[in-house]
């Protein structure tokens, strides 16, 4: 295939993947793999590399936006950063000895398991229950609402510090940003409130892949050829979705048509992961 | 509340300058990145390319070296790749900030929690050189 018509087709491409990550919450990584690698029979580990590209600019960019508006918890992300960054740099650094075909599977099974929590009802929780730990660390805070400051505590901060490290294992061998897991750390074992949760972890996410992408870029496997049209596409893809996400308060059967998507996409991982043919 | 009023440097005006550099590393490095692709695929738009084989990338744009002297060829990769690092360099950079913020805020604890994730950065670029 010649240059201009691959670029042509993984920017299309990436912009959708972008745009339905965006929409759901599950990232644009975990879309732009199997497209590179199922659709157009591209090398999974540079579709780990031109994914975790992306996922640093599409990160970076929703994170400007809602530190200013002052839900993200600075002080919660720098600290659990510890844990994801340690994590990414090990996963970044034993994916060179794991077989691409179980990456393959790996990537189906976390894919699988994104597509279920976002289907997943969100209770917004706030709690005042006082924890130690939390206490010293600084870690409770407040977000803004219209009714204005409403504020939380952060509770298993050990749990939730120990998933992170495996949040941050996860998105350095698989180069995506593994926000569920994240989300699942903070909303699920830390119980803080979701929108906190969501905005932190995407926060992280920037430093996090940063951690592992500094290991790959010396090991070659982010291609300038590959990941120009995937870090442009999903960065478009995600700003449109994040416009049209103001607009509509409901996406719920969205939710549904992309969980379908995934796990189809997931079981062929799968698949050819068990088949040998990644 | 008194010791409050008189600090300098808040969380907000963190938040704002963590917010701004972000912003303006995102917009600079995708631009660079965009330059790159246009001259990649001016210079090579009909060039047959494969992705299905692991070979690592062009020996020019694996090293700081060549990425350099291939923006002053403009070769349009390592345009790209330079884009690249700098984007990868954006999310470092706000950390670096944000150490800054936690020692005018004079919130030691935290400071030593950001260098120690900025140490941690550097650990895995090293291990990456070495491995």
């Amino acid at each position: 295939m010649s240059v201009t018509i691959l670029t042509l087709i993984i920017l299309v491409g990436s912009y959708l993947a972008g745009l339905l990550g965006s929409l759901t919450g599950l990232g644009g990584g975990v879309v732009i793999i199997p497209l590179l690698t199922i659709l157009l029979g591209v090398d999974i580990q540079y579709a780990i590399g031109a994914s975790l590209v992306s996922v640093i600019a599409t990160s970076s960019g929703s994170a400007a936006a809602y530190v200013k508006e002052g839900i993200t918890n600075i002080r919660l992300g720098m600290f659990l950063e510890i844990a994801t960054t340690i994590g990414a740099m090990v996963g970044a650094l034993i994916a060179v000895y794991i077989p691409t075909n179980f990456i393959a599977i790996l990537f189906g099974v976390i894919l699988i398991l994104s597509a279920v929590m976002s289907l997943k009802k969100k209770a917004e929780h706030i709690h005042q229950q006082k924890s130690v730990l939390a206490e010293k660390l600084k870690l409770n805070g407040s977000f803004p609402t219209p009714a204005g400051a409403v504020p939380y505590t952060v509770r298993n901060v050990g749990g939730g510090f120990f998933m992170m490290l495996f949040a941050g294992v996860i998105s350095g061998l698989l180069g995506i940003g593994s926000g569920a897991l994240k989300v699942l750390a903070m909303d699920g074992i830390m119980r803080i409130p979701f929108k906190v949760s969501t905005t932190t972890s995407n926060f992280m996410i920037g430093v996090t892949a940063a951690a592992s992408a500094v290991v790959y870029l010396q090991r070659g496997y982010i291609d300038p050829g590959l990941s120009m049209p995937v870090a442009i596409g999903v960065l478009l893809g995600a700003l449109s979705g994040s416009k049209i996400l103001v607009h509509t308060s409901s996406s719920g059967w969205l939710r549904v048509v992309f969980a379908v998507v995934v796990t189809f996409l997931a079981s062929q991982m799968i698949y050819k992961g068990i088949t040998g043919n990644i | 509340m008194i010791e409050k009023m008189t600090k300098k440097f808040k969380d907000t005006d963190m938040q704002a300058v963590i917010g701004w550099i972000l912003r303006a590393g995102v917009l600079v490095s995708m631009s660079v990145i965009f330059i790159g692709g246009v001259i990649y695929l001016y210079r090579h738009g009909y060039t047959h390319v494969d992705y299905s084989k692991f070979v690592g990338v062009p020996d020019f744009v694996s090293n700081p070296a060549g990425i350099i002297h291939g923006i002053i060829t403009l070769r349009g990769r390592a345009i790209i790749q330079a884009g690249i690092v700098l984007l990868i360099a954006t999310p470092v950079i706000r950390v670096v900030f944000s150490a800054i913020g936690f020692i005018m805020e004079k919130d030691f604890l935290y400071t030593g929690i950001t260098m120690l994730v900025l140490l941690i950065i550097l650990a895995s670029m090293i291990s990456g050189h070495a491995g």
